[in-house]
């Protein structure tokens, strides 16, 4: 059982104790604890279950690259599930609970999935899917979805802050290893700005679990004496719990802060997402260490040898009593040596080299420890917990010769450089076969704007195990670093360090090497994801020779830790199966973040109210105060309809409807974009925007224009005004101000460079509000101060002067049929006019109205809204705007698309109005019309749909539009709407003007 | 996140404070033009691996369109310039003639 030692523990402090809970149980460990040495202090050894086949899973690493180790922490608002015990500070009160188990985590009913593994072999999702569809419903898809997933999604809102950091600096170096601290200092001294950032707490690295001897002295002095002298250069930063998560373009990169998990007492926000812009990177991100693969390599108490190493010398905890060692290179013997001197029992090292005569071997030797060489394991034995181990020769097929009581084992397949952040923005790697090991190829990094470079690996992540190779490499890296940016480095001044010397690696894939299908069948390459040799060889066998579709077939790598452990024993064992060697299988994608970050990291302070600002009308608070029912209108809040006390959102449109038909209302139209076009040439450029010809358009006047893109599709419409000869006002859609401002930019920019135009988007500057009915002429006139007469202001016309005291633009324009007028004031002055033209309204019977009453008018006079009766595929002659195109104009936006043969099909589908057999029926929005029998498929033959669809209080009936094929010589037909349940509403073709077709409600 | 250099502004601009606007330099076809030259003009864009113009818009700065010549393999950029131009300016072309010796040229040898 692992245990905490009376001894040991570099990182804890025995003196602070702190109390926390596994699965409701109250444990304790130190500060300066992971929660999972803690739970390994305790005894608890069984973390979780797989992901497959449930099977128990017990902790393998001692950082992020921890597969198993996922528990959900915290509780209510400050839950999260998936968080690695590895890399999470022990704080007191820390709550976790194990997952993925059910009921519990020691009784598993999922346990069963393990008999079923037969069933579930590589590709079985893929293969599933070829079953009949009932077997998927009924069967598969409830046993797959009650087994799978890992950890439950909160369920209240996320309690912590998060927040964004900008940061530029020359030299960005990650990790905060000797290698790191080495490059850090040679680069500071340089006077270039070095942010150095470690993932960890502590800075050191695996250092001074390895022993290494730094100038002399013990790898933590030197380490402390290098904080202190980067410490007192002010163009260094340094930072810890800060991970790099990513690499990106142009030497852009994520640094994740975590400033609270190791103490959520600690105020402000938990997480901070560094947006950095780096003239270089130097990655000193260390190795990773490789799992063997051998059968029962998954049973709790098998770990990593340098895990073990760690959880030894920095917490002070045994990961068994009896820990078998079993190794491919000499690196292991560390872990062995250490465990024997610090009174544990090491039964034996396994060695799969034909000899093992380094200084470690040696020295083990000397301490009386059991070396086998040319040794593999056959299998493991043990449930939860390991009880021994077989014995068998490497080279043969697994005949045991030995069986060996352990309760640990600490395995090394040995070290994987970690290229992850080398590789994200494009760096290449290259094999290195002596040292079993993919490694940056400094010929092919990633290039930044200038074509260089801009990402340099330093030390073990270069592919230097070495003490002393790793600090020269990460002089030379900080040097070239700073001679690259146009400063001076010298990267002899650098210090020395010396570790035990080791002898070569045995590349070891398969243990042991002719291990038969029982054994692949039990010998796990990815711990998280279950996936076995057995499932890598049957990918390769069934034809799947890419490592990437090997990846997905059988789900390798895939899980939450995207295969830091599992990725390169994977691929060798396709490479072996497709005969091939492992540079040409190649690995797959490294994709960023390097180890997951919180998605409040991502979201920073965009969230709640300031997720996206809201644009707000000057009338906005007034009619949130009466009785508002909001609708989203692009940025905007817009009211749906005004609500009196006791009326449902219905019976308020309905009466806002009638009431403007029969007195007057007043709507809130600020929302409208107006954008000023000015200058010599702007009646020229407004003839190539607008379908219309502008450039004649009088002084005083208004015309509604339409707007189409390149293909000819109709993009905006709105009122244009002629203010002076050479000023212009375009009012756009609601929605469209900035994009129909841009557009104009686009084009004066791009292509019109020399045309004398000048644009302003306006929007927000005017308050504008429509006095609609046929008593809006005597609200005006009770305004007083303008003449609105049909003499002196006609339709289509404006004047300009002073309403209520106020100065005001009336236009005289109408989107519902009625007489109307639309008055545009100072922004400012936008909730004076209103109470001011609520008070004259009074005596008319004046209620302000809002957008389902607007929409159900237009409707009625069948007007079209962009976004409804347009989709982006619609030109305006679909819609029986030809009046509206010019054909005095040479050319505008759009005009050659229209020409094109599809544009002048008589069988487009074409604006309709339609009226329901049953005219109480009111056809759901988007409704399909169909024809004719049944296609081949079986589907309908469908021939449009509704754009529009209405009840229409004025004519005691509904209606609705339509784009149906050949619309226009269809009128009189009925038509088939196929809805829910099979349910047909059946509608005729009608004109799609249903009120006023004559147009005298609004020429009075 | 390309870092792109705002001719106008003269600063060195994030690519989420840009537009992009697709290839640089197309030559409009409007009423009148033959239905080959309006296919080109509508719809065929060169997809190069290497040299490449585009246009991008500094959106959240000064609003200004600009051009950048940029190898879309290694995303070095070889210069921005106006927008206001028919084809990339020399001092441009010669960088890229420098870097890519086997650049054919603009217009060259890279039409559909
Ligand atoms: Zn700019």
């Amino acid at each position: 059982m692992s245990a905490r030692l009376a001894r040991h523990g570099r990182l804890i402090d025995r003196r602070k104790p702190l109390q926390f809970t596994f699965n409701g149980r109250h444990l304790h460990g130190y500060q300066g604890d992971t929660l999972a040495s803690a739970l390994l202090a305790n005894g608890q050894t069984l973390v979780g279950r797989s992901f497959k086949y449930h099977r128990p899973r017990g902790i393998v690493a001692a950082g992020p690259e921890e597969p198993n180790a996922l528990v959900g922490l915290g509780k209510g608002a400050g839950f999260e599930p998936n968080q690695r015990a590895t890399t999470t500070e022990l704080f007191d009160g820390l709550i976790a609970e194990s997952q993925n188990h059910w009921p519990s985590l020691e009784f598993d009913l999922g346990a069963v999935n393990k008999a079923m593994a037969r069933f579930f072999p590589a590709g079985f999702y893929y293969k599933t899917f070829m079953f009949p569809r009932a077997a998927w419903e009924h069967l598969f898809e409830p046993i797959v979805r009650g087994a799978a997933g890992l950890g439950r999604v909160p369920q209240e809102k996320d309690k912590d802050t998060y927040e964004y950091f900008y940061h530029t600096t020359d030299i960005l170096i990650v990790g905060g290893g000797i290698a790191g601290l080495q490059a850090a200092e040679i680069a500071g001294k340089s006077g270039l700005r070095v942010l150095l950032i470690e993932q960890t707490p502590d800075w050191g690295g695996r250092a001074m679990v390895d022993g290494v001897q730094i100038n002399g002295i013990g790898a933590a002095d030197w380490v402390e004496k290098a904080l202190a002298r980067l410490r007192a250069m002010p163009n260094v930063i340094l930072r810890s719990r800060m991970m790099g998560a990513g690499v990106y373009d142009h030497g852009y990169a994520l640094g994740y802060e975590r400033l609270s998990d190791h103490d959520p007492k600690i105020p402000g926000p938990r997480h901070r997402l560094w947006r950095i812009r780096a003239r270089r990177i130097i990655t000193a991100t260390g190795a990773i260490e490789r799992p063997l693969s051998f059968a029962g390599n998954d049973i709790p108490g098998v770990m990593l040898a340098g895990a073990v190493r760690d959880y030894l010398e920095n917490y002070g905890v045994s990961p068994g009593e009896l820990t078998l060692v079993v190794t491919n290179n000499d690196n292991a013997y560390l872990s062995a040596i250490a465990l024997h001197e610090a009174g544990l029992t090491v039964p034996a090292i396994i060695d799969a080299r034909p000899e093992a005569t380094g200084a470690l071997p040696q020295k083990a030797r000397a301490l009386g420890l059991r070396v086998e060489t040319g040794c593999a394991i056959g299998t493991v034995h043990g449930g939860k917990r390991v009880t021994s181990v077989t014995l068998c020769n490497q080279a043969g097929s697994g005949a045991i010769l030995d069986e060996i009581p352990c309760d640990a084992v600490a395995m090394s397949g040995g070290w994987s450089p970690v290229v992850h952040l080398w590789s994200h923005c494009g760096g290449k790697l290259r094999w290195d076969a002596d040292q079993a090991m993919f490694r940056p190829d400094p010929a092919r990094p990633p290039r930044g704007a200038n074509g260089a470079g801009f990402v340099i690996a330093a030390g073990t992540a270069n592919g230097h195990l070495a003490a002393e190779a790793v600090m020269e490499d990460a002089a030379e890296a900080a040097a070239a670093a700073v001679r690259a940016l146009g400063a001076k480095a010298d990267p002899a001044k650098r210090a020395t360090a010396r570790s035990m010397p080791e002898m070569p690696i045995l590349p070891v894939w398969s243990m042991p090497a002719n291990a038969g299908p029982k054994l692949r069948m039990k010998t796990w390459l990815d711990f998280q994801n279950d996936v076995k040799v057995s499932d890598v060889r049957l990918a390769a066998q069934e034809g799947y020779e890419s490592v990437e579709h090997t990846k997905r077939y059988t789900t390798l790598g895939m899980a939450s830790d995207q295969g830091k452990l599992s990725n390169i024993n994977g691929l060798a064992v396709l490479a072996d199966s497709l005969s091939r060697d492992i540079p040409q299988v190649g690995t797959t994608t490294f994709r960023p973040p390097y180890h997951p970050i919180s998605f409040g990291a991502i979201a920073g302070e965009a969230r709640g109210p300031l997720f996206k600002p809201l644009r707000k009308s000057p009338i906005h608070d007034w009619l949130d105060a009466n009785g508002a029912h909001w609708e989203p209108v692009a940025d905007w809040r817009r009211p749906y309809c005004l609500r009196r006390s006791g009326e449902t959102v219905k019976e308020a449109v309905t009466r806002e409807i009638l009431n403007t038909r029969q007195n007057v209302g007043l709507l809130d139209a600020s929302t409208l974009g107006k954008i000023i076009v000015k200058g010599p040439d702007a009646g020229r450029f407004l003839d190539m925007l607008y379908t219309n010809m502008m450039s004649s358009l009088k002084v005083g006047r208004c015309r509604y224009g339409l707007m189409c893109n390149e293909n000819g599709f109709l993009i905006d419409d709105g009122v244009v005004v002629r203010l002076s000869d050479d000023t212009f006002l375009c009012h756009t859609t609601s929605g469209g101000s900035d994009r129909i401002h841009a557009w104009m930019e686009e084009w004066l920019q791009t292509e019109w460079w020399d045309w004398q135009v000048y644009t302003a988007n306006v929007t927000e500057q005017f308050a504008q509000i429509g006095i609609v009915g046929p008593k809006a002429r005597s609200v005006l006139e009770a305004l007083g101060g303008m003449d609105v007469s049909r003499e002196a202001l006609p339709f289509m016309a404006f004047q300009e002067g002073q309403i209520a005291g106020i100065r005001a633009r009336v236009y005289r324009i109408s989107f519902s049929g009625e007489l109307s007028y639309e008055i545009a004031v100072p922004a400012a002055l936008g909730q004076a006019f209103w109470n001011k033209a609520l008070a004259a309204g009074g005596d008319f019977g004046m209620q302000p109205y809002g957008t389902e009453a607007l929409h159900v008018m237009r409707a009625e006079k069948g007007f079209i809204m962009i976004g409804d009766e347009t989709d982006g595929t619609v030109i305006p002659q679909d819609l029986n705007l030809g009046w509206a195109i010019s054909r005095k104009k040479d050319d505008f936006l759009g005009k050659r698309a229209q020409q094109r043969p599809h544009m002048v099909d008589p069988n487009r589908k074409q604006l309709v109005g339609l009226l329901t057999e049953d005219p109480q029926v009111v056809l759901p929005d988007a409704a399909h019309a169909v024809e004719g029998p049944k296609r081949a498929n079986g589907m309908e033959n469908i021939i449009g749909h509704v754009t529009s669809s209405y009840y229409s209080p004025t004519l005691g009936h509904s209606i609705a539009m339509a784009l149906i094929k050949g619309g226009s010589r269809r009128m009189g037909e009925t038509l088939r709407f196929p809805v829910a349940d099979g349910v047909v509403i059946r509608a005729q073709v009608v004109d799609p003007v249903f009120l006023d077709k004559e147009g005298e409600r609004q020429n009075v | 996140m390309l870092s792109l250099h705002c001719p106008y502004c003269g600063v060195d601009v994030d690519e989420t404070d840009l537009t992009p606007g697709g290839e640089a330099h197309l030559v409009r076809s409007g009423s009148g033009s033959d239905d080959a030259d309006f296919e080109a003009y509508l719809f065929m864009r060169k997809n190069p691996r290497g040299v490449h113009f585009e246009r991008w818009r500094h959106s959240f700065g000064c609003g200004k369109w600009f051009h950048a010549a940029r190898a879309t393999d290694t995303l070095e950029v070889f210069g921005t310039y106006s927008a206001q131009t028919k084809e990339p300016p020399q001092d441009v072309q010669e960088r890229i003639r420098a870097r890519r010796p086997d650049w054919k040229g603009f217009g060259k040898g890279d039409r559909i």
